[in-house]
């Protein structure tokens, strides 16, 4: 057992309503630079749909991700000879007009322009050339609130086994709302795709990085990675994704997505898993096991064996605390209400999702749906949203675990109603759904109050443990000594002398106990 | 001192010293800007022919120009090849990995020039390096014409000449009067050439250095862990 910690998260589908400000946040802090105009590390896409960039989720078109072959992982991609004789042109390289030609607008000439009959108007600006555009054909986020026509959106790949036709008409239109972010996997394809071993997973928290001074532009991450989360920056040639906002969370704040989002719906926090299974549990045969493959990957931080191996790994009390006491940890493993996205591309994801109950409350008002015995509140199979769809998203197809989880939270808010409507608890809809009441009420406070405190649990990152000397850093944060993002120290630098590290030299001082 | 000494008795260390040394300063001070700059996010269309011809014919041309000039004449010997083998061995090979250099690199200039993503995103080095290193190889494919007239003639002396040369130079003996009466062709392609080295650090062309062999050999997955003890 090899126990690493995890910063992990899970968003909950059922409360998100689309207002992009996580996306905004995102867009302002990290990504408003030149060659990443088109970057969104955080976008929140209308589904069905075939999302950012078009049809990311079809492997078939980007050979992301990983499969198994002869028993063995191996990148969609092929072999690492494969990918390397690619490197000259990545057959599986999307392409700007993939995700979207970013634009501004002439703003300057509605004040420049000279009186006119007519009123001056703003036309778009291609961000790249610089040109005037005729006309924008795709945007960030084109398929808002199911825009457009279906047998384009209908192209998503979650649709697969669906009876679309039935889907089309008005009646039996459904929508979910998608917000993604990079999953900072266990497994990710980007660090094994990276020809120049840039990418890397930080070993104290798991957030995935690119090394921006190593990045040689080769852009197998970009094809590699199965959600479409690393991109190309064409002005620096670097690849770049999301950060998780690793210097909020190293002071323990929740990443800037999840603490400005308005629904409450974004949680954070710390997961012990066992390393030693990656590579066993991701080869998992089955793709609809790999969901439950996952969960085994997880481990309970209550366990003294787990503490003790954890320790040992050096990991500090406080993140143990933090993991025992960890949201994600309660609605992934304990109540099994949420689910990691697309679990068959095996790069064991870390953002998980709530799936979205989406009722049809006209119909059940109309006494047209089946429901629980409140009379209020559906079946599972009788709300909007197909379970099939669901399934596609969260667990390669598998309904059951999906229909357990809604009817867990139908569950919980059947008895939440019975307790404020009707004043007297109804505990019968719990057992039904293999619930007691206490994890209700827990669930109840997690999901619909969602606290501050509760949604976010980071602990800080233990500079005082990673750095020599702490105090000799005191003071220098934003300012070393050659380039801003080097280490400092380079054994075959031509100025040796110069470049030496940012610490000097000085007998530690002796520990206290 | 003439010209032609200072071309080639002088200018070759300018250009290599500038290259070995330039290229070290660049990773060592400004490895952000050490990388293939890559532009196919920006057009994708018809890349896979022409990136691929254009870096096959590199590479064939550069390892060509390596073992064919710098293998010393007594091991081609003791491998048996005739130096009129060895003559048609370079006319040929080079004939075939310059002509994709030739395509494949006007392709790609051409892109460079006419597409308009690709051009706003090009800088003044990018268009150069492209358009001199096609150059270099249109003057170094027609000097295959120059060698035709040799090899009928059943004459290697020109060949064996110019590898003399360029084992002079890296030997740190230069001696520039091997080139002299050597055809004007020959001589243009070798300033050419040269220069390239002497551009070589100040262009995308580092990341030459970064081929990134290494990956064959590592494991999938890194971690790095920041705890120093």
């Amino acid at each position: 057992m090899k126990v690493r910690a995890q910063f992990a998260f899970v968003f909950n589908l059922d409360k998100c309503i689309g207002c992009h400000t996580c996306s905004v946040t995102c867009k302002n802090v990290w990504t408003n630079r030149k060659g990443v105009e088109y970057v969104w590390f955080n976008n929140v896409e209308s589904k069905p749909g075939i999302g950012y960039p078009k049809q990311w989720e079809n492997q078939e078109i980007w050979r992301g991700g990983w499969e198994v072959k002869n028993g063995k992982l191996q990148l969609k991609s092929g072999s690492k000879l494969e990918r390397l004789l690619n490197i000259f042109a990545n057959p599986d390289m999307p392409e700007i007009d993939d995700y979207y030609e970013p634009f501004t607008f002439d703003y300057a000439h509605l004040l420049k322009a000279p009186l006119s009959e007519a009123a001056p108007t703003a036309r778009p600006v291609s961000q790249i050339t610089g040109e005037k555009m005729e006309k924008i054909h795709w945007g960030p986020n084109w398929e808002d609130d199911l825009a457009g026509e279906f047998e384009s959106r209908a192209r998503d790949a979650n649709m697969a086994g669906l009876q679309k036709e039935i889907y089309k008409q008005f009646e039996n239109t459904f929508h979910l709302y998608l917000p993604r972010i990079c999953n900072h996997c266990i497994n990710p394809a980007c660090v094994a795709a990276c020809p120049s071993g840039s990418i890397y997973k930080r070993e104290e928290d798991g957030i995935v990085l690119v090394d921006q001074d190593k990045c040689r532009g080769w852009r197998m991450c970009i094809s590699a990675c199965p959600y479409k989360k690393v991109f190309y920056n064409w002005e620096s040639g670097k690849a770049e994704k999301c950060i998780g906002c690793y210097p909020r969370v190293e002071s323990g704040m929740p990443t800037v997505c999840s603490e400005s989002c308005v629904g409450r719906i974004r949680y954070n926090g710390i997961m012990l898993y066992d390393a030693d299974k990656i590579a066993q549990l991701a080869a998992t045969p089955n793709v609809q096991d790999l969901y439950q493959a996952q969960l085994d990957i997880f481990l309970d931080p209550n366990d003294p064996e787990v503490i003790e191996a954890a320790r040992r790994e050096g990991i500090n009390d406080d993140w143990l605390e933090a993991a025992r006491r960890s949201p994600i940890w309660k609605m992934a493993v304990e109540w099994k209400i949420a689910f990691p996205i697309h679990p068959e591309f095996r790069t064991l994801p870390m953002v998980w999702y709530v799936p979205p109950l989406s009722p049809v409350q006209s119909a059940i008002d109309q006494g047209r749906l089946p429901t629980e015995a409140d009379g209020c509140i559906p079946k599972a199979e009788a709300l909007r949203l197909p379970v099939k769809y669901l399934a596609n998203l969260l667990t390669a197809g598998a309904e059951a675990p999906v229909v357990a989880a809604i009817n867990r939270l139908i569950a919980m808010r059947s008895f939440m109603r019975s307790v404020h409507v009707e004043g007297t608890p109804n505990t019968q809809v719990l057992t039904a759904a293999g619930i007691d009441e206490a994890t209700a009420r827990e669930m109840y406070r997690y999901l619909a109050i969602a606290n501050y405190e509760d949604r976010f649990v980071v602990p800080t990152g233990h500079q005082e443990v990673t750095l020599e000397d702490f105090y000799g850093h005191q003071g220098q944060n934003g300012f070393t000594f050659g380039n801003d993002s080097s280490p400092g120290i380079s054994p075959n630098s031509l100025w040796p002398e110069r470049r030496k590290e940012t610490v000097e030299e000085r007998d530690p001082v002796p520990s206290a106990d | 001192m003439d010209l032609h000494l200072i071309v080639f008795g002088v200018y070759p260390y300018i250009a290599l010293a500038t290259f070995l040394l330039g290229s070290w300063i660049r990773f060592d001070h400004e490895q952000y800007t050490w990388k293939s700059d890559s532009s196919q996010l920006l057009s994708k269309k018809g890349m896979r022919f022409a990136s691929n011809v254009f870096h096959i014919g590199m590479l064939g041309i550069f390892f060509g120009h390596l073992i064919g000039l710098l293998t010393p004449h007594s091991v081609f010997q003791a491998l048996g090849i005739s130096d009129m083998a060895h003559q048609y061995m370079a006319m040929y090979a080079g004939g075939v990995f310059g002509l994709m250099v030739i395509i494949g690199g006007t392709l790609l200039w051409l892109r460079r020039l006419t597409n308009p993503r690709v051009r706003a995103a090009s800088r003044w080095m990018d268009i150069n390096i492209l358009g001199w290193l096609v150059g270099t190889a249109i003057v170094g494919f027609s000097t295959i014409f120059w060698s035709m007239g040799h090899a009928a003639k059943g004459d290697p002396t020109v060949m064996l000449r110019l590898a003399e040369w360029a084992q002079s130079i890296v030997t740190l003996q230069p001696n520039p009067e091997l080139l002299r009466g050597v055809d004007w062709i020959y001589k243009l392609h070798i300033f050419l050439g040269l220069s390239v080295f002497l551009f070589f650090p100040f262009t995308r062309l580092v990341h030459i250095w970064s081929a990134p062999i290494g990956y064959l050999f590592r494991a999938y997955q890194i971690v790095r862990a920041r705890r120093t003890a």
